[in-house]
């Protein structure tokens, strides 16, 4: 990938008593997350690259430039599908001309190459085809918000972005849609700016982080890495945790094991559903699961204690620690954090670059 | 109906031609202004939208002097006329259109307005985002979402216009077929006494308001969309 397929933003301006200082780069690939508390300007980050806000500064989109010192291209001259909070779909309209409305009304519009997505086959991946002839006020919530997400599609963008899409919506419709979002991040190679304050959509979707706080960029990156770096405020959350690209490796119909490989380590993991080998899964892995010991204790009921190097440390509150772990007897496989106890720590004299073994009490499966 | 002088019919006609013309014109004006008083930042447009309504609150008569003054000889209604050969634009269905334009103004801006802040900035966003230009935004989402605000406006304004009475004497006069309208017809009835017409005009035009209000309410509860 080179630097001009990528997303390069960067927005500096004033609104109110409000002010944004804010740069990055993502890859134009798989889906970044802008993630950070209500009120951090990831909105209106947001906004500003759509082009319905105006700041200084500049923004380029897949070698595009939307907007720099001289220039400042007009939000409809754009080539961004923009999911807003709430669907906001026309209620004039029926669904599928809401779906069409970029395309004025044509399913397949003259003059397009193969390259752009296909209705079809975006009303397949979201499920509308019982939909399309109905007026947005008799659709449910989740149902609105797909036809949103069809939309924004169609629009035959460079560039997705979505402002808590799931967020006005209740947690059971909200499970509806995931599925539709992971099925969106598998199928298209388009690029995917999603705004969220909630983690657990996060280590389920984004493949990058960028990290928001009070108008400025605290970091930006591979969402593990950013997990797993002690000096960044995700690693210091009661909820902490890393998500681990793994694929299947084995299965153990006798127990209902899944053998799990990642870079430096196996896991055994129950489930039902992962016979499929060479399979590509998301696990996550909470600090607060992972406990540390100095030898390897067969009499436990833990099934995964898996040789790890102390990569690095930093305090958590005053009481506990975050360890980040290697994976590995060499400790060069991937990183995992833990959470323990000061007391602990000291009593084991641990210390960065010793090897422990890392016993991991429970792992989830983000995506699967 | 019987026994009613040709006089009624041609005021009945010369009436709803003069408000139909009238409400056409308005739409076509006032759509854009509405637009712009909606969602305009400047500091100034107050100071339009209360010239837009001083017709609420200005005696018809003291409009009606200024529109004499202005479409009479002296005036750039006179020189109006002038481009068609004609001396003045005062006592003619010309001018009556004009001053009924300017007099029923607020009635059509006003819920225009309102339908165009009651949509929010949000609709036009979303166009935008789905590479409609502004032009094409504002006839595919921006006009077909106030239809109730636009309904509203044209039916008050023919309204309006049919039951103007000072505006109309001062500058139209009571010339028959020309700028004779239903209201002023019933004060020449009244004077004269012909009681009959009156009522059958005053009765018709109490009905015609009433099913004019009415139809706008049934519209207005049918066309509001449930929220999407």
């Amino acid at each position: 990938m080179t630097e001009t397929e990528g997303i390069d933003v960067a927005f500096r301006g004033r609104l109110g008593a409000f002010a944004m200082d804010v740069a990055f780069s993502v890859p134009g690939r798989g889906v970044t997350a802008l993630f950070g508390p209500s009120g951090c300007g990831k909105t209106t980050t947001l906004r500003a690259i759509a082009g319905l806000q105006r700041l200084q500064g500049r923004c380029r989109v897949a070698g595009e430039i939307w907007q720099d010192g001289e220039r400042f291209l007009p939000a409809h001259r754009r080539a961004i599908g923009y999911v807003f909070q709430e669907a906001s779909l026309f209620p004039h309209l029926t669904v599928e001309r809401n779906l069409l409305y970029s395309r004025k009304g044509q399913r397949r519009p003259a003059g397009e190459g193969e390259s752009s997505v296909d209705f079809a086959e975006v009303v397949e991946l979201l499920g509308l085809s019982r939909l399309l002839a109905r007026l947005p006020q008799r659709l449910s919530g989740g149902e609105r918000q797909r036809v949103a997400i069809g939309r924004a599609l169609l629009s035959r963008p460079s560039l997705v972005v979505m402002d808590e899409p799931l967020s006005a919506l209740d947690t059971e419709t909200r499970d509806e849609i995931m599925p539709f979002l992971e099925r969106l991040h598998e199928t298209l190679s388009l690029p995917i700016l999603l705004v969220s304050h909630d983690m657990a959509t996060v280590e389920r979707l984004a493949d990058h982080v960028v990290l928001m706080n009070a108008g400025t960029v605290q970091a930006a990156g591979a969402l593990h890495a950013v997990q797993s770096d002690p000096a960044l405020p995700l690693a210091g959350r009661r909820d902490a945790a890393v998500s681990l690209e793994a694929h299947v490796e084995d299965y153990d119909a006798d127990y209902g094991l899944a053998t799990l490989a990642v870079s430096g380590a196996r896991f055994r993991v129950p489930t039902e559903g992962l016979r499929e080998l060479g399979k590509p899964v998301r696990m996550r892995l909470a600090a607060g699961d992972v406990s540390l010991a100095t030898s390897p204790s067969p009499d436990t009921t833990i099934l995964n204690v898996l040789p790890a190097r102390i990569a690095s440390h930093a305090a958590s509150g005053t009481h506990e620690i975050i360890a980040v772990l290697s994976l590995g007897h060499a400790g060069t496989g991937a990183r995992i954090l833990a959470r323990v106890t000061r007391l602990s720590w000291e009593r084991l004299a641990l210390a960065d670059g010793m090897a422990v073994h890392a016993q991991v009490k429970s792992v989830a499966l983000a995506r699967a | 109906m019987e026994g009613l002088s040709p006089e009624v019919w041609i005021a009945v006609r010369l009436t709803v031609e003069l408000a139909s013309i009238t409400t056409l014109l308005l739409l076509v004006l006032a759509t854009p202004l509405a637009w712009w008083l909606a969602r305009s930042d400047a500091w100034w447009k107050e100071v339009v939208a209360a010239v837009v309504a001083l017709p609420l609150v200005l005696p018809p008569t003291v409009l009606g002097f200024y529109f004499l003054v202005a479409l009479g000889p002296g005036g750039p209604g006179g020189w109006l006329a002038g481009l068609w050969g004609g001396r003045t634009l005062a006592f003619t269905f010309e001018g009556l259109v004009a001053g009924s334009v300017v007099y029923s103004m607020p009635f059509v801006v006003q819920p225009i307005r309102n339908a165009f802040e009651a949509m929010g900035e949000r609709p036009m966003e979303v166009a935008a985002t789905l590479r409609a230009s502004p032009w094409r935004a504002f006839w595919t989402v921006a006009l077909p979402l106030a239809r109730p605000g636009l309904l509203t406006g044209a039916v008050l304004g023919f309204a309006h216009t049919v039951g103007e009475f000072g505006v109309v004497l001062m500058i139209g006069g009571n010339i028959p077929g020309e700028t004779k309208v239903l209201s002023v017809a019933i004060y020449d009835f009244v004077e004269t006494q012909q009681w009959h017409e009156t009522n059958v005009i005053a009765g018709g035009m109490v009905v015609f308001g009433f099913l004019a209000v009415f139809a706008m309410m049934l519209a207005e509860k049918r066309m509001r969309p449930a929220g999407a």
